[in-house]
């Protein structure tokens, strides 16, 4: 069979989204597929665009797979702007001459943020806010600038509000309309939200129209309101969007009277070898400038491609949640009231800054619509609520009292099957239980098996309550215990230690376990301890739950024998040290290898030449590593402004303070830091727990990335802090991190798993909000004034040296140990070689 | 310390011959392994918290290394177990059995307080 010719033109969210739909239903034996895409990177994340302020990673927000388009043959031009569409030959130009047939064609152009007709609207350092090139001319911008505005102050408007905010701008809203966000929200609401936002410092505009922008005096440009005026240095336009119809319109499909292609419900136009979908499409004469929608329109049209699903869009629901500029909005069907009989139950609590309104039926059987700003926990439940057009409970006042008033909270199990839970995804209920009967067990595995919470994320609090759930149904619920001598999670166990003061196994097991411990329980608990009392490792009480490597202050190596790592603290080291681990190595015979981390590793030591070797170490100055335990490890740098011709802080400085004061820190599982002395990164910081960067005000501190086996970029936690907020903030942070992270969990499974994420992560450490902060800097400061070099104490104790022997009845060491010489050096004997070695 | 401790397998079967004394139990931190040898061979003798005695051998057979001795002990589903510091696999204390392959056993070893002195049998224990 020939394969059809299949265009597609646009690749965002909603064509990208296609093309996995029709991978999906094998669309690929059918159709040859190519895909012209005006923009010069393929699908990205825009409703996450604003990411790219603070974390200034294009990569991060893209949404194409790597690899995808290469392994399912489709051919994707990048900056291929199409510039007509011939139906009678159907065949596509692009605008540099190129022509390409087509048998069926899909129209993915999305919108275009609409620009009022504003005299002086053209202006250099106007902006519009969609696309990624137009946040790099906005960043561009803004250096230098001290004053933003943002025309419009709806969704989008806001969300360019917050990120003028960001970069450091004074920061104003100008909305023509009399409220912000007036589609979603109503006047109490609007009001509300106007309160808190000016409370974070943008000032906004309410019912203010720009007549024209002319040349400012103190500023780039004045925008002119009658007779006020407001100067500023940048303006960005975000006034709505209209559908990118200008192809359509040109080959004479059929337009809406407001603009947008006219589609049926298979999103076919009025050329049935043209489908539209998204943004773009016009359906019973409405526009969906949602994400949602037009996945479902790309679902539905890759159905009817394909010959499968005959039900077709359906229309869509457009509530939203989201968070701007810290704030709670969450907006669901008929807000305002506009149902004939409808009523509202109205909930307004100036002070805490929380708004609620429910519309309810005439009946006041049914939720119709509703309204919450400043807390939008009860999203989920009344969004669940309002679509299954279930019987509210009880009283309509009930569903916006505060929580505690006895609000009925609809459970997961409240739900039907055909329940939608994510809306962006269109994930039923019932395909989330599908999924866990097959074998899911974590939101992680949900997300990537159902896709549900991974475009806006607002239901992720209810996927959790649908796993819970339906796991407990199926008495599978997963258990965190830590091992079968304690029903308790490592987080617990901790808490229970430090509240007690616990600091013996035996207490702990006689209190809260059972048995004899394992080796699990045990290291996980000796470093619960350390991480609270920070005791020497070694007192009899501690050394049995020691892992061999904490035992014996040493890495046991494949052959038994161990590695011995010195301390170099930020990887600076002076000839001399470096000379004496040089003789060191070479009087032992110890192979000797650089490390990531910046030290130098040596191996091959015999447990009993540990004492001889650190004593020599000890000796010259050196300190332990700690490269043995769950604990800190290194901390990275770059030589910085020391040397460095683009070096704008000290990193090395820095990195050496960093090491000195985490030192011995024992935690959950090993962490690394790096500093880097500018943006060029060079000690690549990112990959780390903890990086900073320097900046030219301060350090940007990023935490959870993580190298290894799944590698994770750090995300950017604060800007420009000087010395001390830096230390305050990795105080807070690990402590926090050591406190409720599960055993052997590193920092960056421990960030995704926290289910408030990055913002709630900030909202403990930076906004202090569970009030931790100045007893997790007090935990630290107790870590940091009793550390002590476990190999210094160690050689000072005659009988801790009696355990570094092979046999305990005989002086000799192990005489089954065989090496090979390769490379200059020696390494242990693979097992063949062994046999050849005894043999000859 | 009144009581002496002997593996119970061994004194039945009775084929103990010559024990050999290898250390004071004062030396072994409660909870905690050393390494013993014994003529051709290499033990790992522990000594857990409630006192008793127990001697497998030292080499590990998974990773061929003698470092059983450095192990963690513990307990998996009520029997004593002592897990290779290498690749964590777990040993019975008792029979010597791997939890994690039957097919694994490690030789056991007689062992027994007299006085204070820790003797081991330099015959192994038979099971099965």
């Amino acid at each position: 069979m020939n394969k059809q010719q299949l265009l597609l033109i646009g690749h965002g969210m909603v064509g990208q989204r296609f093309l996995e739909a029709l991978v999906a239903r094998d669309g690929l034996s059918r159709f040859d597929v190519t895909v012209l895409c005006g923009e010069s990177r393929p699908a990205y994340d825009r409703v996450g665009l604003t990411r790219y302020f603070t974390e200034r990673d294009a990569d991060a927000l893209s949404l194409t797979p790597s690899g995808f388009m290469e392994a399912h043959g489709i051919t994707l031009k990048l900056d291929t702007r199409v510039s007509g569409i011939d139906r009678q030959a159907r065949t596509v130009t692009t605008e540099t001459g190129e022509r390409l047939g087509y048998d069926r064609l899909v129209l993915a152009t999305g919108s275009y943020p609409f620009v009022p007709p504003i005299d002086g609207n053209d202006r250099a350092g106007c902006f519009v806010y969609r696309t990624l090139e137009d946040l790099d001319a906005i960043i561009q911008a803004a250096e230098g600038a001290r004053v933003g505005a943002v025309i419009g102050g709806g969704l989008l408007g806001l969300e360019a509000a917050k990120a003028l905010h960001d970069l450091g701008l004074e920061t104003h809203v100008v909305e023509f309309a009399p409220r912000l966000m007036a589609v979603q929200v109503d006047e109490m609401g609007g009001a509300l939200l106007r309160e808190k936002i000016e409370a974070l410092g943008v000032t906004v505009h309410a019912g203010t129209g720009t007549q024209a922008i002319t040349d400012g005096e103190q500023h780039r440009h004045r925008m002119v309101f009658g007779d006020r005026h407001l100067e500023t240095d940048v303006i960005i336009f975000s006034a709505g969007i209209r559908p990118q119809d200008t192809l359509a319109r040109a080959c004479e499909l059929t337009v809406g009277e407001r603009g947008g292609v006219m589609i049926d419900d298979h999103c076919v136009t009025s050329d049935p070898a043209i489908q539209a979908i998204g943004e773009v499409a016009l359906w019973s004469e409405r526009v969906f400038g949602l994400v949602a929608p037009g996945y479902q329109m790309a679902e539905c049209a890759a159905d009817h491609l394909c010959g499968q699903g005959e039900s077709g869009f359906q229309g869509a629901d457009m509530s939203t949640k989201l968070k701007l500029m810290g704030v709670d909005v969450a907006s669901i069907g008929d807000a305002h009231g506009s149902t004939p009989g409808s009523r509202s139950a109205v909930f307004l609590d100036q002070s805490a800054g929380v708004y609620k309104k429910a519309v309810v039926s005439a009946c006041g059987k049914k939720l119709l619509g509703a309204v919450l700003v400043g807390d939008a926990s009860d999203y989920g439940d009344l969004l669940q609520l309002c679509l299954n057009s279930i019987d509210l409970p009880g009283d309509p006042a009930a569903l916006v009292a505060p929580a505690g008033a006895g609000a009925p909270l609809l459970g997961a199990d409240a739900l039907p099957d055909s329940a939608q839970i994510c809306s962006c995804n269109n994930v039923s209920k019932g395909a989330l239980c599908q999924a866990i009967d097959a074998g899911c067990t974590s939101v992680a595995d949900l997300k990537s098996d159902t896709r549900a919470a991974t475009t806006c994320g607002g239901c992720a609090t209810l996927v959790k309550q649908v796993l819970d759930s339906e796991l407990a149904k199926r008495g599978l619920e997963v258990n965190n215990h830590l091992c079968e001598h304690f029903a308790y999670s490592r987080q617990a166990l901790y808490h229970l230690v430090r509240v007690e003061g616990i600091d013996s196994f035996d207490a702990l097991l006689e209190r809260y376990g059972e048995g004899d411990g394992c080796d699990l329980c045990k290291p996980t608990v000796a470093s619960i301890f350390a991480s609270c009392w920070n005791q020497y490792v070694l007192t009899p009480e501690l050394a049995g739950l020691q892992d061999t490597n904490d035992y014996f202050l040493a890495n046991m190596q494949r052959d038994g024998t161990y590695s011995v790592v010195p301390r170099v603290p930020g990887g600076e080291i002076t000839p001399d040290k470096l000379i004496t681990i040089g003789q060191v190595a070479k009087k032992y015979d110890l192979y000797t290898k650089i490390t990531g981390g910046q030290r130098v590793d040596l191996f091959g030591a015999r447990v009993d030449q540990l004492p001889a070797i650190w004593s020599e170490l000890v000796a010259a100055g050196f300190e332990s590593g700690h490269a043995y335990g769950k604990a800190m490890r290194t901390v990275k740098s770059c030589v910085g402004s020391t040397w460095c011709r683009y070096g704008v802080q000290d990193s090395v400085a820095m990195a050496i303070r960093l090491e000195e004061r985490y030192r011995g820190l024992r935690s959950p599982h090993k962490i690394k830091l790096g500093v880097s002395g500018c943006t060029r990164e060079c000690a690549e910081a990112q990959s780390k727990d903890i990086g900073v960067i320097a900046t030219e005000k301060g350090w940007n501190l990023y935490v959870c990335g993580n190298g290894g086996m799944r590698p994770r970029h750090a995300e950017l936690f604060a800007s420009d802090l000087d010395d001390d907020q830096l230390l305050r903030t990795i105080d807070r942070f690990l402590m926090f991190y050591i406190r409720t992270a599960d055993r052997l969990q590193r920092t960056s499974v421990w960030r995704e798993s926290l289910e408030g994420g990055l913002e709630y992560l900030r909202e403990v450490i930076l906004d202090d909000s569970l009030g931790l902060a100045d007893e997790l800097e007090a935990q630290m400061a107790h870590i940091v004034d009793t550390y002590q070099c476990e190999w210094k104490t160690t050689l000072q104790d005659e009988e801790k040296l009696k355990r570094f022997r092979h046999f305990i009845n005989d002086a000799t060491p192990d005489n089954e140990l065989a090496y090979v010489r390769e490379r200059e050096q020696r390494r242990p004997a693979y097992p063949h070689e062994r046999i050849e070695l005894v043999e000859s | 310390m009144s009581e002496t401790i002997i593996d119970k397998p061994a004194s039945r079967q009775g084929t103990v011959d010559t024990w050999q004394p290898v250390c004071r139990l004062e030396e072994i931190v409660p909870e905690t392994g050393v390494g013993v040898r014994l003529a051709q061979r290499q033990v790992a003798l522990f000594r857990t918290r409630d006192d008793r005695l127990f001697a497998l051998d030292n080499h590990d057979p998974f990773s061929h290394a003698n470092v059983l001795a450095r192990g963690l002990l513990g307990s998996v589903a009520g029997r004593r177990v002592v897990a290779s510091p290498l690749y964590k696999q777990h040993f019975c204390l008792e029979t010597g059995e791997c939890i994690e392959d039957a097919e694994v056993r490690l030789q056991v070893f007689p062992v027994r307080l007299a006085g204070d002195r820790v003797e081991i049998a330099a015959s192994p224990v038979r099971h099965g």
